[in-house]
């Protein structure tokens, strides 16, 4: 039986502060060339893909634009069409939100990407209902919360009611005849609870069918969409345990889609630190928390939970005194904030009690510690057990510095993955559903 | 002599219905990155200031041509790292689309391409036709421009919702944005309401150029308030004098300050070195199907072109599109042979002196509309 192939994907650092800004070697997050850097590096290490996040929104705290984390991105499918030219194999994926976009669009400008890439295209699929990004979109935020997967099932059938509305001989082109396209090229007609459009879809039929579907839903719900959808699902689990039942359980839901275990790929999100020797590299991750989590962004954080104003505490002294106010909360555009936040708060004043943390060294801890540090063998082997134990398929790596925070990876990690067996030496087709080893649909 | 703008307009397989029928057309090509690279780089070979993409939400409504085209933004950013000079300018639809998703989509295309973006809001009527792919709008053609009018002032509003010094990285206090220089744009019309800022910084232009086709003194006046080049279409040089006196008067009534609107022709052009096989060319396509153009067309040899273009320019316009009709071959004589006789003639730029869209267009980059010019008021 062949060994079991890893697949590996590259996070364009970006925003928010996973991302360490005041390192001297941060470059910057909006400069076409930053994004050639890190791409280019994602394919000379024969990466599935590069991977670009989406916010429709600045956030906010306290009624104020949140000026302590990196922001200001540019639109995905602009700049992956951009990087195309600059690739010849990489496989390019957008995150597009299915709630203030229209179906047609969108099909259309993922067909376009791929027709430009030959075949390089992926979605991720993202939904949203709030009010307060709805605030920069004509339809503004009308969408119920509940109704988020509901609008986003319906609106990624209807794409692929268009993408299939030109099949692969519907483009005739012949001068002789006159004949450009079949006469039903393009036709459709979709009615339904979120949609009723009909009418002709205007993008032949992209080289891979239909791009590659990415999903990062982890609720029932979320599981249950990717089960029936997706081609990637990319939602983290810390452990090898956590991950293990996460993969049994979202894999079992295929078959009654009538697909197979391996038509869909599980590839976590995951953060790494590397170093020459296994202290070094605990001690450069130590100091990354700490660029990652600053005094001033640790007192933001806590906020975001306390749902109040905290700048009289200081955040190497003791958690707030004071009780979280649970009204509506001071951050916006940060989904991590709802919940139950009272639970959170008793949880993190035992575990700062219980170890003696100040509230930076409490943030540092509650925000968790990067996924794999250690010597490049050693992340290596930490990256082949997860997937030779089914608790993952691959993984979407997601830097800490832009753009140089791939090269050490591809240059020391990537070369042990291929020496194993368990990583291609090279590509060996040109679209990204041959990278993944999912069949055109 | 002054030098003339020169922009192509790239559509399709050239402008002509039976374009695509041709024989040095490449109609199998036409959704390649390949096809649309060529046309780029023989654009750029011709130094023009630059390309239009042309954009359509649905297929055309003649029958016989090519009924199906990719995103022109997404065209447009292909060519970006392809060129290194020419000014790349897609249009987008304006009833259909979200002026937030179009302007963080032209600033990223002026970030790839390093301040060569522009950017044309398209509100033709023939959009209406496409309605039913978005199953909800009910827009009748009289309120077409001024929803183009309000996507426009959204757009350039959210391009200077970044200052240019936004970003501070001050580890000191922690802060990587000066929140006081990003800026709400609170845009509220009665088509339109956006409330910014934009997720991305500003463009490196500062403004891309905005440019609007028009054919009528509503168009004109929308131009003067919302655009940088005007796309005219006379029908004549006399009527070239009458327009260009339409343009200037339109900016007097909406009150237009700082750069005068660059006005350029559009011209459909079929061109050949031999007398009269242009003419031919263009007897024959219009035999396979029936063309309706919105603009002159000429036919002849380049150096004919060349004459018309010196004449028409002393009625005041800065320069031309010309739409070739049938693409590659027309291009090719638009920047093979057109370009060298108007160089030959004083009237064409010898090499890029310039790196930016508005640099080539002599627009400077503009001051942004939100920042404090006295740097003392702040803190």
């Amino acid at each position: 039986m062949p060994v079991k192939q890893i697949h590996l994907a590259a996070h364009f650092p970006g925003v928010n502060n996973t991302t360490v800004w005041s390192d001297p070697g941060s470059g910057s997050q909006i400069d076409f060339g930053s994004f050639v850097h890190l791409a280019r590096t994602a394919e000379r290490g024969k990466f599935d893909f590069f991977f670009l996040a989406e916010g429709l929104r600045l956030r906010e705290m306290k009624g104020r634009i949140h000026d302590l984390d990196v922001a200001g991105r540019p639109e995905s499918l602009t700049v992956l069409s951009a990087l195309s030219g600059v690739t010849a194999r990489l496989g390019l994926a957008a995150t597009v939100n299915s709630t203030f976009n229209e179906p047609y669009e969108v099909a259309r400008r993922l067909a376009t990407l791929d027709h430009l890439s030959g075949g390089r295209a992926a979605w991720n699929v993202v939904t949203s209902w709030d009010a307060f990004t709805g605030e920069n979109f004509r339809r503004g935020g009308y969408l119920a919360e509940a109704d988020r997967y509901n609008r986003a099932r319906e609106f990624l059938g209807t794409a692929r009611e268009l993408w299939d509305s030109w099949s692969g001989g519907d483009l005739v082109a012949d001068p002789a005849s006159g004949t450009f396209a079949r006469p039903d090229a393009g036709a459709f007609a979709h009615r339904g609870p979120q949609f009723d459009i009909a009418g002709r879809f205007n993008a032949p039929r992209p080289p891979q069918g239909r791009p590659v579907i990415i999903q990062a839903g982890d609720s029932a719900e979320g599981r249950e969409f990717a089960a029936a959808e997706a081609d990637v699902i990319f939602s983290r689990h810390g452990t090898l345990e956590d991950g293990r039942a996460f993969y049994k359980d979202v894999k079992s839901r295929l078959a009654k889609y009538g697909r197979r275990p391996d038509e869909l790929k599980i590839m976590p999100s995951v953060t790494y630190v590397l170093g020459d020797t296994e202290e070094d590299a605990a001690e450069r991750a130590a100091d990354i928390r700490r660029a990652q989590v600053t005094p001033q962004g640790a007192l933001a954080y806590l906020e975001g939970f306390w749902g109040r104003d905290l700048s009289g505490y200081d955040p190497d002294g003791p958690l707030p005194d004071v009780e979280p106010d649970l009204g509506e909360g001071v951050s916006k555009g940060r989904a991590q904030f709802r919940g139950d936040r009272s639970e959170t708060v008793r949880r993190w004043r035992a575990l700062a009690a219980e170890r003696g943390l100040t509230i930076r060294e409490l943030v540092i801890e509650a925000t968790g510690r990067q996924t794999f540090v250690g010597t490049p063998r050693s992340v290596a082997d930490q990256i082949d057990e997860f997937v030779r134990t089914d608790a993952a398929d691959g993984f979407v790596l997601v830097p800490h510095l832009t753009p140089t925070g791939l090269d050490d990876l591809v240059e020391h990690v990537v070369p042990l993955l291929q020496e194993k067996g368990v990583f291609r030496a090279d590509y060996t087709g040109p679209t990204l559903r041959d990278h993944l080893g999912l069949e055109a649909p | 002599m002054t030098e003339l703008h020169l922009a192509a307009a790239l559509n399709d397989a050239g402008w002509h219905p039976a374009a695509w029928r041709d024989p040095s057309a490449r109609p199998s090509a036409l959704f390649t990155a390949g096809y649309w690279g060529d046309l780029a780089a023989e654009a750029e070979r011709g130094l023009l200031d630059f390309v239009t993409i042309e954009d359509a939400l649905g297929p055309p409504a003649p029958p016989g041509g090519v009924t199906a085209r990719l995103d022109a933004v997404l065209i447009a950013a292909r060519l970006a790292p392809a060129t290194s000079r020419i000014g790349l300018v897609p249009a987008t639809v304006v009833p259909h689309t979200e002026p937030f998703h179009v302007s963080i989509g032209i600033a990223s295309l002026d970030h790839a391409s390093r301040g060569r973006a522009g950017w044309r809001p398209d509100a033709a009527p023939a959009h209406h036709a496409h309605a039913p792919h978005f199953g909800r709008r009910d827009l009748p053609d009289a309120a077409l421009l001024g929803e183009a009018a309000e996507f426009a002032e959204v757009v350039r509003r959210l391009w200077d919702s970044w200052e240019d010094d936004a970003e501070i990285r001050d580890t000191a206090t922690g802060r990587f944005l000066d929140r006081e220089k990003l800026h709400y744009i609170d845009f509220e019309g009665e088509h339109l309401r956006v409330r910014g800022p934009s997720i991305t910084p500003r463009p490196p232009q500062g403004q891309p150029p905005v440019t609007v086709l028009a054919d009528d003194v509503a168009g004109y006046e929308l131009a003067a308030r919302a655009a940088d080049v005007v796309l005219v279409a006379p029908r004549s040089r006399g009527d070239a004098v009458t327009v260009v006196a339409q343009v200037r008067e339109a900016e007097r009534t909406v009150e237009r300050t700082g750069e005068p609107l660059r006005v350029l022709g559009d011209l459909v052009v079929f061109l050949d070195a031999v007398p009269g096989a242009a003419h031919a060319r263009l007897a024959r396509l219009d035999g396979l199907a029936r063309a309706a153009f919105d603009a002159e067309v000429f036919t002849g040899t380049p150096g004919d072109l060349a004459d018309l273009l010196l004449d028409w320019r002393e009625a005041g316009l800065d320069g031309f599109r010309l739409r070739p009709g049938v693409l590659p071959a027309d291009l090719a004589a638009i920047t093979r042979e057109l370009v060298p006789i108007l160089r030959g003639r004083g009237a064409f730029r010898e090499s890029y002196g310039t790196a930016t869209l508005r640099g080539h267009l002599g627009l400077p980059r503009p001051a942004n509309r939100y920042a404090v010019s006295d740097p003392g008021r702040r803190p």
